[in-house]
C-alpha cells in the first residue's frame, strides 16, 4: 500500500518482502538503444518506479501510450532484463526465476493470444493445465467455475482461431487463472471489446478480485475498468510513477470540483462572488455559465443562489470524471 | 503435441504428396553427384560409392537434424511479432517450447531417402565390417543430426541481434547441408579449415566415413579425428546452448 515517491525514506526491501508483499520494487528502470548502429541513442523507457502491492490488492496502471507500463510488466514477469533497479514479484527475482514464477502468476495480454490458435479451447486449457501441472480434479473444478461465470459452455469445442475477440478474452483470462496464480496481470484485457463483454470481464475479474487471494495488476485506457476494479491507482508517464494514491484520494485531490452548468433565460454575464465558487466561465455568448465550486457549499444552495439572481432555463450539475482526472495529470 | 501430428494425417493425399517432395528434392541432389561422377572417376580422391557414402550419412543427419530442429527456422517470426513473450510466460524451457510448436511429419521423407541412400551405400562401399565400425555406422547420423543441429540453433540465434537474420540463418542451414555431402577435400584450404574447426561440419560426414573406409585422411588430418564426431557433437551443444542463453537474454533486453 505504501509508496516511496520523491522524498520518502525507502524501506528495506527484505523488510517489506516480509510483510507479505506480491510485488515490490526498488528503483527500477530500463533503458534501450534505438537507432541505427551509428547512431544509437539511449531512450529511457521506464526510471526509477518503486512500487510495493499487498496480497489481494487490485492495482490500476494507467498512463498514455508509450509511458512505460507494458515495459514495467514485462520486467515484473521476467520478460525483460531490469538496466537498473529490482524487482521482487512472490518473493521470486522475475529474470533469474522466470520459470518458477510464471507457475505462480498469470498473465494475459489483451492483444497477444497465449492460446493454441488450432485447437478447441477446452484442448487449450488441458493443455494449459498439463504445462502447469494443475491437479486434474483442481484443474475441471476452476474449469467449470470459470465456464459458468464467463458463460463459455457454447464455445468449448470451437477452435481459438474461430472465437470472436470477446470470447477468445473470456478464453485468455480463464487460462490465466486455471494454475491459480497468486498475481493476475492484465495488459489492457478490454482493449477491443464492446460494451457488453467488457462489462462481463470486469464483473469476472472483480469477483475474483474480491475472493482475496488473487492480486490485481491492471493496465488499461479505459477508464471505467479502473473504476470497477480498483482502489488503488498508479499513473506513470514518460517513465516515471507520477501518482500512486487510492481512487477516491485521487478525485479527492486532482477532481475535487464538481461543476454546476447553468442556462440563463436570457444572455447576461455570470455573477460574480457567490458563496463557494472558485472559478466561472461564461459559454455561447452568455447563454451558458460554468460555475466550478468547492465543498463549502452544495448544488441545491449554489442553485438556489443563482435563482435568486436571474431566471433559469436549465440547470445540471458535473461530477468530476476519471477522464478528467487523467487529463489533468497527463498534462501537468 | 499429438493434435499436431493428427491434424497432419488427415489430409492423406496431401501428406502423401509433401512427403515425395521431401524425397525427390533429396534424390535431386543425389543424382546431381551421380551425374559429375559420368565426367569424372573421383571427386577429391574419392570414387563414386565412397561419395556416395558420405552424401548418405550427410542426408540422413540432415534429415534427423530437420525433423528435431527445424522449427528453429520460426525463431525471427517469433520475435518479431512478440509471441516470444508468451513463450517466456510458460513454465517451461523456451527452446523446447519453439522446438516442439510444430512438428511436420513430412521431414521424415527426407530421413527415409537418406537411409536408403546410406544402406546402398555401405552394401557397395566396400567396407569391411568389424563391430566398431557397425556402431560408427548406426551412431553417425544421430551424431550428425546434433552437430547440425546444434549449428542451426547457433545460426538462428543471430535473429536476435538482427531484426531478420533469416537470411543469415538460411544460408548456415542449408549451406551446412550441402557442405558436408562432399569429401571436404574439394574444398579450398580455408574453407575445409571452416568445416572442420569453426563450424564442424566435416564431423558429420567425412570424417566418420574416413573411419569406416578405412582410410587415411588424404589432407593429412590425424587419424583419431575420424572417431571423434561424438565429442565434437558434444562440444557443439555446448556452445549452441551457450549461444542460445546469451541470445534470449539479449531479447529481454531488447524491444517493447
Amino acid at each position: 500500500m505504501t509508496t516511496s515517491g520523491a522524498g520518502g525514506a525507502s524501506m528495506d526491501t527484505e523488510r517489506r518482502l516480509r510483510s507479505d508483499h506480491v510485488i515490490v520494487t526498488e528503483g527500477l528502470g530500463r533503458d534501450f538503444l534505438v537507432g541505427s548502429r551509428l547512431r544509437r541513442t539511449r531512450v529511457t523507457a521506464v526510471t526509477d518506479v518503486t512500487l510495493d502491492v499487498a496480497r489481494g490488492e487490485a492495482v490500476g496502471f494507467l498512463g498514455p501510450n508509450g509511458a512505460g507500463k507494458s515495459t514495467t510488466i514485462k520486467m515484473l514477469t521476467g520478460v525483460l532484463v531490469p538496466s537498473a533497479g529490482s524487482a521482487r514479484v512472490c518473493g521470486l527475482d522475475p529474470v533469474r526465476e522466470r520459470r518458477t514464477l510464471a507457475r505462480r502468476i498469470g498473465v494475459v495480454f489483451g492483444q497477444r493470444s497465449q492460446l493454441w490458435w488450432d485447437l478447441p479451447l477446452a484442448e487449450s486449457f488441458a493443455l494449459h493445465g498439463a504445462i502447469h501441472r494443475v491437479p486434474p480434479a483442481r484443474h475441471r473444478e476452476r474449469l467449470d467455475e470459470c465456464v459458468e461465470l464467463l458463460d463459455m459452455a457454447a464455445f468449448l469445442t470451437t477452435p481459438v482461431r474461430q472465437l470472436s475477440l470477446g470470447q477468445r478474452m473470456r478464453g485468455e483470462v480463464t487460462a490465466a487463472l486455471l494454475h491459480t496464480p497468486e498475481l493476475l496481470v492484465l495488459d489492457e484485457p478490454t482493449i477491443g471489446l464492446d460494451l457488453a463483454s467488457k462489462e462481463r470481464l470486469r464483473t469476472f475479474l472483480s469477483a475474483v478480485n474480491a475472493r482475496g487471494d488473487v492480486t490485481l495488476l491492471l493496465t488499461t485506457h479505459d477508464l471505467p475498468d479502473v473504476e470497477r476494479l480498483c482502489r488503488r491507482v498508479v499513473v506513470i508517464d514518460r517513465g516515471r510513477v507520477l501518482v500512486d494514491d487510492g481512487l477516491d484520494a485521487l478525485r479527492r485531490r486532482f477532481a475535487g470540483h464538481r461543476t454546476l452548468v447553468v442556462e440563463p433565460v436570457t444572455p447576461a454575464a455570470p455573477p460574480a462572488a457567490l458563496p463557494g465558487v472558485v472559478a466561472v466561465t461564461a459559454e455561447a455568448q452568455g447563454l451558458r455559465w460554468r460555475l466550478e465550486f468547492d465543498s463549502t457549499t452544495t448544488a441545491a444552495e449554489l442553485i438556489a443562489d443563482v435563482a435568486r439572481r436571474v431566471d433559469i432555463r436549465d440547470v445540471h450539475v458535473d461530477e468530476p470524471t476519471i477522464e478528467a482526472l487523467m487529463r489533468t495529470l497527463y498534462t501537468r | 503435441m499429438s493434435s499436431r501430428i493428427r491434424s497432419q494425417l488427415a489430409y492423406p493425399a496431401s501428406f502423401a504428396l509433401d512427403l515425395t517432395a521431401q524425397v525427390i528434392g533429396q534424390c535431386i541432389e543425389l543424382v546431381a553427384i551421380l551425374v559429375v561422377f559420368t565426367q569424372v572417376s573421383s571427386l577429391g580422391g574419392f570414387d563414386r560409392h565412397e561419395v556416395v557414402l558420405m552424401y548418405g550419412l550427410a542426408a540422413t543427419a540432415f534429415g534427423l537434424a530437420d525433423l528435431a530442429v527445424g522449427q528453429i527456422q520460426e525463431l525471427p517470426t517469433y520475435i518479431r511479432t512478440g509471441e516470444l513473450d508468451v513463450l517466456l510466460l510458460r513454465p517451461l524451457g523456451t527452446l523446447p517450447q519453439l522446438l516442439c510448436a510444430d512438428v511436420s511429419l513430412k521431414r521424415l521423407g527426407r530421413v527415409g531417402a537418406g537411409v536408403a541412400v546410406l544402406g546402398y551405400a555401405a552394401a557397395t562401399a566396400g567396407i569391411d565390417w568389424t563391430p566398431a565400425r557397425v556402431l560408427l555406422a548406426l551412431t553417425t547420423p544421430l551424431v550428425g543430426a546434433v552437430i547440425l543441429a546444434a549449428i542451426w540453433v547457433a545460426a538462428n540465434t543471430v535473429s536476435f541481434w538482427l531484426v531478420d537474420g533469416r537470411e543469415v540463418a538460411n544460408s548456415v542451414t542449408y549451406g551446412s547441408s550441402f557442405s558436408t555431402s562432399y569429401p571436404i577435400t574439394v574444398y579450398g584450404p580455408w574453407l575445409r579449415r571452416v568445416l572442420c574447426f569453426a563450424v564442424p561440419g566435416a564431423f558429420v560426414a567425412y570424417f566418420p566415413a574416413l573411419a569406416l573406409l578405412g582410410r587415411a585422411d588424404p589432407l593429412g588430418f590425424p587419424d583419431f579425428l575420424q572417431w571423434s564426431s561424438p565429442l565434437v557433437a558434444v562440444g557443439a551443444v555446448g556452445a549452441a546452448a551457450l549461444i542460445w542463453r546469451t541470445g534470449i537474454r539479449r531479447y529481454q533486453g531488447t524491444g517493447s
